[in-house]
């Protein structure tokens, strides 16, 4: 098995909405509701890997995300936009309990991944983010060598068999192998940002999770790098489900399949985040229902 | 290629492949940091708790103010004494130091004066003892001042490393603005920084004083003493004073005598305890002082 | 006027600064100084030649630089995993509201005096350990020479050993806590987040983050445990020879040094002979003090380039 080679061919205009991505991926294993037609233009019709229902999260009295009900389909890209303080991350960290330690949180409603609730009685937290990979704003690779950063967790996780092969796989997934072929047991801090920001997405995708979850993965880095990133993402969607907060508006628009924005809601006392509308990124970018959306998307606040 | 560690993704979230075991290592690695935690309190409570209910026994005002056979009042008179002694010499001079090196840095001289705090701050205390004894008391007599000077290279490193931490503290800004208005250099230290620091400072010295109360081997061989009857107020000569007082009573097997020890003890632990308390409560209100 | 107080304060700053290195000096010198009866006498020899006989002028240093390798070394193999413990306890485990109440106590283990732990070590430790402890390990591990027949009143090695440990917990403790509280969070998130147990994320990331230092901070522990006289001495029988039981007496360099001083005052060559033994626990505690700063030295500088 082989993560997708991929060609990418996309074209940037000026304005808010650029044109849709056209990816030309390697065959696409079936599942259940897809649709083909047209020549290629894919529905987003859907398995559901996430089902959130009436999400509210509290950091000890404070609210902080209030009554959001949102599904996460599989093997897509789902964009969380939206101006700062509005939950996005926050909602984002709860999918795979990384709020958990933070003192004073709790959440209310459901959410359930693949049917089971992620906060039940009977789940064990470690179980989840082994299922449910992270990639965090700023690059945090271990200090350790480039190698063993991608090893450490296949080692803990007893996939020791075929390491060195593991760590190319990842490694080649993440677009990074070439760059780092000859100096794998150099030490990871000797990386750029943006190479250490791949590293860390090698690092994730080796344990082969199930989901993948974005959080704002190139706000730190240079265009260039960025750009990288974002191709990358292409190529992991067919592999893996994936979950990306940006601010980058124009960034949601050239990777998502889906996009959900995140906004205040100013009808009770305090000033708490909220979904205010998600759908197929093309329809939120051209004709969103809500004026809020309508507003951020073309700039005129946050 | 899925190997064994991959889970079925729409398995139920319980522990897939090893996760089971790792799980209980883990677990038994927090119940051993606890268990270890709560050892090192149980010693400090069996051994706070044995001075106190033993050294209680003995307690009374007549212990606390006559000499020996009856009571410790001289021992407790004279370790005032070394120990006020002590902190006159070192506080001004750790003071000093502290502010060589934090006014007065980048000379070739502050990186030996870095080291030399720290070798002195790890120097056996009955190696001080020695030195002192080589130096003035060898071929003439045990003494306080003796014994002082030895504590007072004990708290020296102490006093300058906590003086030197809270002199960083204050903040750059108040040095710049001082400069702008042309203010010198020896009266910005006097009237600003020094006051600013003071209580970092004291502090420091507090908890160096603790220190140096409880220090005996340097008193072995300076200020040892076979007379804790009589009180003494003369520097030049010998003093009783609390830790050779329960040395001694440790090392005779007399049964009364534990008891006054153990008495003798418990007055120096609480001193320790509410010297350190002090410290703290001063840190607690110096670091409001400072956020504010 | 200005210029003329400045300099006056760098004049009188410089003096004290200036004072402390001699001090330092002088210490060396006169430790050396007041040796020299003895190392005229004795040269290097006196460092492994186990007899010490004052009413003989025959000394040697031998059993006590054996005995204060194995207390001290003791308390560091007990000492040192313990309080690396406590120290992750402290900065991991325990919420906010705990490590402020219970990092202060351990704090407090280190503030008392050794001569109340000596005191407290005679009475109750050395009893029960000479009436529990030492005949459980016999029984249990006495394939060991290390843990022969209990023979003492429990004043033993092991037991001056024990005593060292409770001082030497608090010092590591203190650093490493300080030490893991500064692994930066992001890692630690990093670690969480590829499924690693809590204690995979300590064994994988802050530990060997940490390393250079907690040894660092071991190697001054160390140097306490080294350098304790006055504990050492009111627990253990002043024995002069070399044993392997931990469960006999012996004596080591600083305890020496407290339990003999007086009486050496008689005679130069005994009276050098202890300052024999002082010079050498100087240079000992100066080389691991000078390995605890190298050593943390290396560890600043990684975390730099980190």
């Amino acid at each position: 098995m082989s993560y997708p080679d991929h060609t990418l061919q996309f074209s940037q205009g000026d304005s808010v909405v650029p044109r849709r991505v056209r990816i030309q991926t390697g065959p696409q294993p079936p599942y259940a509701g897809f649709t083909e037609s047209n020549g290629g233009r894919r529905e987003v019709a859907r398995v559901v890997v996430f089902d959130a229902r009436d999400v509210s999260v509290f950091y000890g009295s404070k609210k902080a995300l209030e009554g959001v009900n949102l599904q996460i389909p599989r093997n897509r890209i789902t964009a969380l936009i939206g101006p700062s303080g509005c939950g996005k991350t926050t909602f984002l960290r709860s999918l795979n309990r990384m709020n958990d330690p933070v003192p004073g949180f709790r959440i209310e409603g459901n959410i359930s991944y693949h049917g089971h609730e992620i906060y039940g009685p009977q789940v064990d937290r470690i179980e989840v983010r082994r299922r449910i990979g992270m990639v965090f704003q700023k690059p945090n690779p271990f200090p350790k060598s480039i190698y063993n950063n991608v090893a450490w967790a296949l080692r803990n996780l007893g996939m020791k068999d075929g390491l060195d092969e593991r760590v190319e796989r990842a490694l080649r997934g993440a677009a990074l192998w070439e760059e780092v072929k000859d100096r794998l047991k150099d030490s990871a801090l000797g990386l750029s940002g943006g190479q250490q920001q791949r590293l860390c997405i090698a690092r994730a995708i080796a344990i082969e999770p199930d989901v993948l979850l974005l959080d704002e993965p190139a706000s730190a880095l240079d265009p260039v790098a960025t750009a990288k990133i974002e191709d990358l993402m292409h190529s992991l969607k067919g592999r893996y489900t994936i979950v990306i907060v940006t601010h980058n508006m124009q960034q949601a628009a050239r990777v998502a399949d889906q996009t959900a924005f995140f906004g205040l809601d100013l009808s009770g006392a305090e000033r708490v985040g909220t979904l205010i509308e998600c759908a197929d990124t093309e329809k939120i970018f051209n004709q969103p229902a809500d004026p809020r959306t309508r507003d951020y998307v073309t700039g005129r606040f946050g | 290629m899925t190997g064994a560690g991959v889970p079925d993704p729409t398995a139920p979230l319980t522990p897939s492949g090893n996760l089971r075991r790792r799980q209980i290592v883990s677990r038994l690695a927090e119940t051993g940091a606890t268990l270890a935690a709560l050892l090192a309190v149980a010693v400090l409570v069996i051994v706070t708790y044995t001075v106190l209910v033993r050294g209680a026994n003995a307690l009374s005002l007549e212990f606390l103010v006559k000499g020996e056979p009856a009571g410790i009042g001289p021992a407790i008179v004279g370790t005032a004494l070394v120990v006020a002694l002590a902190t006159v010499i070192a506080m001004p001079l750790g003071i000093l130091i502290a502010l060589y090196l934090t006014e007065f840095a980048g000379n070739r001289l502050a990186g030996s004066v870095r080291l030399t705090m720290d070798l002195m701050n790890g120097l056996p205390s009955i190696i001080v003892g020695l030195f002192i004894f080589g130096l003035l008391v060898y071929h003439h007599q045990d003494s306080v001042y003796a014994g002082s000077i030895a504590l007072a290279i004990i708290m020296l490193p102490l006093i300058a490393r906590g003086s030197q931490e809270n002199l960083l503290l204050v903040p750059g800004s108040l040095r710049e603005a001082a400069d702008a208005l042309g203010v010198s250099r020896w009266r910005t230290v006097l009237t600003v920084i020094l006051p600013s620091a003071l209580g970092g400072i004291v502090t420091a010295t507090m908890l160096a004083v603790a220190r140096a109360a409880g220090e005996t081997a340097p008193l072995l061989i300076l200020d040892s003493i076979v007379n804790n009857a009589k009180y003494s107020f003369n520097i030049t000569e010998a003093a009783p004073n609390i830790p050779m007082t329960i040395y001694q009573l440790s090392e005779e097997a007399n049964p009364e005598g534990f008891t006054r020890a153990w008495g003798a003890g418990f007055v120096l632990l609480a001193f320790i305890v509410l010297a350190s308390l002090g410290a703290r409560v001063l840190l607690a209100r110096n670091r409001r002082k400072m956020a504010s | 006027m200005d210029r003329f107080g400045d300099r006056v304060l760098y004049g009188v700053c410089a003096f004290a600064a200036l004072l402390g290195v001699t001090v330092l000096l002088l210490l060396g010198y006169q430790v050396f100084h007041g040796a020299a009866p003895a190392i005229s006498k004795f040269g290097l020899g006196f460092l492994y030649k186990t007899s010490w006989q004052p009413n003989f002028h025959i000394f040697g240093a031998g059993s006590l630089l054996f005995g204060t390798a194995v207390t001290s070394f003791m308390a560091l193999l007990l000492g040192a995993p313990i309080a690396v413990a406590i120290a992750l306890f402290l900065s991991l485990l325990a919420p906010a509201g705990v490590r402020g109440m219970i990092s202060p106590l351990v704090e407090m283990l280190a503030a008392i005096p050794s001569v109340i732990l000596g005191f407290w070590g005679i009475l109750i430790l050395a009893p029960f350990v000479h009436e529990h402890l030492e005949p459980f390990l016999h029984e249990t591990l006495g394939f060991i020479p290390l843990f022969g027949p209990p023979e003492t009143t429990g004043a033993s090695v092991f037991t001056a050993g024990l005593i060292l440990t409770i001082m030497v917990i608090p010092i590591i403790a203190s650093i490493s806590r300080d030490l893991f509280l500064t692994v930066p969070r992001e890692i630690q998130d990093a670690a969480s987040a590829l499924g690693a147990t809590r204690w995979e994320v300590v064994r994988g990331v802050v530990l060997p983050s940490t390393a250079s230092g907690v040894v660092a901070a071991m190697l001054l522990g160390l140097g306490r445990a080294l350098g304790e006289a006055i504990a050492v001495t009111q627990v253990l029988g002043a024995g002069s020879e070399i044993h392997t039981s931990l469960f006999r007496t012996g004596d080591t360099l600083a305890a020496r040094i407290a339990e003999q001083f007086t009486e050496s005052l008689a005679s130069p060559l005994y009276l050098g002979s202890l300052f024999y033994l002082g010079a050498i626990l100087l240079v000992i505690g100066l080389i691991f003090n000078l390995g605890a700063r190298w050593i943390g030295r290396r560890f600043d500088y990684q975390r730099k380039v980190a």
